[in-house]
């Protein structure tokens, strides 16, 4: 038991980082640490794609002129552009929290939530309310 | 000519390479113009690809030259050909629409980058159907989620409630699109491979292992999320209420169609034959959600008095009808699935542009606010009507053909109760559509408020998909014919 978990301990941090994250996405009401949530959970694809790309024993994947054992590039390299999709999804999450505090003035889930279906409920009493007129 | 043969690439890379000028065009006539352009130019594209494919097979074209397993490949066939279409046909009606409708709905300044998030929207649909290499749909499925998210908090100036909707929708689509990269990395461990064609054969001859099953498990739950399956639609009602008028009726009719296609491609052309997954999670998990989507979508479009909302819940449902046909594994299924991917956004298409009208004159899409409309906009409310009709399946519309073909591949498998279903749900639709047509038609007049007809450059495009919807009602060869050859190219691998 303990040699599955020493011996494939990257994979266990993966899952693990993979949890948290999510775990703080859904568990935080404030939506700039469902942000850092959402960052936790990407990083954990990262490591995981960079565990794939691993040889045991091998080098930086750089041509030397001589046989090496290194580690295959393409993980890095996909993983490079997903890193970069994780920035842009990061950033433009935070230009809309910055919307959202300056036209709700909270960025907290529940009380946005509140002020949402308090808009919601003024729409639904105008429908009762026209069709009394009809009557 | 040099040019055709390189169209499957140029149909994605023209729009990608547009949207940086369309960003420095600063007046806003000639960004919608050059979006336009562009628009049209990838539907003229995907028009000579699906009819090149119908005639010789399918087309693959090799990124720089390099060989397929290792380059990157693009690869044009029946089912996503059509999707193509759909994708850059509805773009190109949306447009002309969406130039008053912007200029009502959305701040002058905004608009040239407002194209500029809508040509890379196009640019990732049409990359993420266009593609044979499966990171690259993760890529395009990102270029086109992040410019919706955009494009649905530039509703943000009649509703606040765009900014919240637009949060939520970044969030959930990211676990989405993380989910479904994790399942490439799972694919990529266990065949070494990005390619799809590649990685089916490959996993054709390794033992079904552990690993393959729990990617086939991240790549649906994670296009699950993004084609909006019930119970993870949960991002699309709000969405689709609070963006902009055009910026809907283009995402409803588009967004979700190339993930469901996305599910079919990865389902049979990649784990078709190396999971013995597909078959159980068709039959236990598929099924049962879509029928579940088809009646709680419906159900709660008859409670919503916000008529975009309605038909957001009603989008489920037919989210719903298109999981269904892909859950009965068969050829008619999967040419249902097909048929309806487009038919379903020919009539969302029409009934979103008859409500963006309906909100250019009236400022407003509240069932309470639209009492006597179609008197007073009689050529919107025919286009709602007739929209509605076809949503609900009445024969001579497009909703009625796929739906005898969605019939069909139910009694295929003798699931008599599947029919029934199918058609209860479909009597759901009467209501909500009723809902509509009672207050527009039966209701007198909103006192002491005079409306006119919407502007022609927004009526003209509704009635462009209007005239569809009845035209391949009753011409239903070429999809029929283009959706058998898609279901073929599909489930064939699998038999």
């Amino acid at each position: 038991m303990l040699e599955l978990l020493l011996d494939k301990y990257n994979y266990w941090i993966v899952v693990a980082l993979m949890l948290f994250g999510l775990y703080i996405v859904i568990s935080r009401g404030n939506l700039v640490k469902k942000l850092v949530g959402l960052n936790v959970f990407q990083t954990s694809v990262f490591l995981f794609y960079i565990t794939l790309g691993k040889a045991e024993g091998g080098t930086a994947p750089i041509l030397t002129g001589k046989p090496e054992l290194f580690s295959n590039p393409l993980p890095h390299v996909l993983i490079l552009t997903a890193i970069v999709v994780g920035i842009a999804t990061t950033a433009l999450g935070l230009a809309l929290v910055v919307r959202i505090q300056e036209n709700y003035s909270t960025i907290e889930e529940d009380e946005l939530e509140d002020l949402n279906v308090a808009v919601m409920k003024g729409e639904q009493v105008r429908v009762k309310g026209s069709e009394g007129d009809a009557r | 000519m040099i040019a055709a043969e390189h169209l499957p690439v140029l149909q994605v890379v023209g729009p990608l390479l547009a949207a940086p000028i369309c960003s420095v065009l600063r007046i806003r006539n000639l960004a919608w113009f050059f979006t336009l352009i562009v628009s049209l130019g990838a539907f003229l594209c995907s028009v000579y690809l699906l009819q090149t494919v119908m005639e010789n097979g399918p087309i693959s074209y090799e990124i720089g030259g390099w060989m397929a397993p290792l380059g990157i490949e693009y690869r044009v066939d029946a089912s996503n050909g059509i999707v193509l279409l759909i994708i850059s046909g509805i773009s190109s009606v949306v447009l002309p629409f969406a130039k008053r409708s912007f200029e009502a709905e959305v701040p002058e300044k905004l608009h040239s980058l407002l194209y500029t998030a809508y040509i890379l929207c196009l640019t990732g649909l049409l990359g993420i159907t266009a593609t044979a290499d499966a990171f690259n749909v993760f890529v395009f499925l990102e270029v086109s989620s992040l410019s919706t998210y955009v494009l649905v908090a530039a509703g943000a100036t009649n509703d606040r409630r765009a900014l919240t909707a637009a949060y939520n929708y970044l969030i959930l689509g990211t676990v989405g699109a993380t989910f479904f990269v994790i399942g490439i990395g799972l694919l990529y461990m266990a065949t070494g491979s990005l390619n799809m064609a590649d990685i089916a054969n490959r996993l054709g001859t390794i033992a079904e292992t552990r690993t393959v099953d729990v990617a086939f498990a991240f790549v649906v739950v994670g296009l699950a999320l993004k084609l909006a399956l019930f119970p993870l639609h949960t991002w699309l009602p709000n969405a689709y209420t609070h963006a902009p008028s055009a910026v809907t009726a283009f995402l409803a009719a588009t967004a979700t169609k190339a993930a469901v296609y996305l599910l079919l491609r990865f389902s049979f052309t990649v784990f078709g034959t190396g999971s013995g997954l597909l078959a159980p999670m068709a039959a236990t998990v598929g099924i049962p959600l879509a029928v579940l989507g088809m009646f709680a979508g419906s159900i709660a479009a008859i409670y919503q008095y916000n008529l975009k909302r309605m038909l957001a819940y009603s989008s489920v449902a037919q989210i719903g009808y298109m999981v269904l046909g892909f859950g009965l594994l068969s050829v008619t299924g999967v040419m249902a699935t097909t048929l309806h991917l487009f038919n379903h956004a020919l009539m969302k298409g029409a009934l979103f542009m008859a409500l963006g009208c309906v909100f250019m004159r009236v400022r407003s899409v509240h069932i309470a606010d639209l009492a006597g409309i179609g008197r007073q906009m009689p050529w919107t409310m025919a286009a709602f009507v007739i929209g509605g009709l076809s949503l609900i399946g009445v024969p001579m519309t497009v909703g009625f053909i796929s739906k005898w073909y969605l019939i069909s591949a139910a009694l295929e498998q003798e699931a008599w109760w599947l029919v029934l279903l199918i058609v209860a749900s479909s009597l759901l639709a009467v209501i909500y559509i009723w809902r509509v047509v009672e207050a527009a038609y039966l209701k007198d007049p909103v006192p002491g408020r005079t409306v006119t007809e919407a502007p022609l450059s927004m009526l003209i495009p509704t009635w462009v998909l209007v005239a569809a919807n009845v035209y391949f009602g009753v011409n239903a060869d070429f999809t029929v014919s283009v959706a058998r050859a898609a279901a073929e190219g599909l489930v064939g691998v699998m038999q």
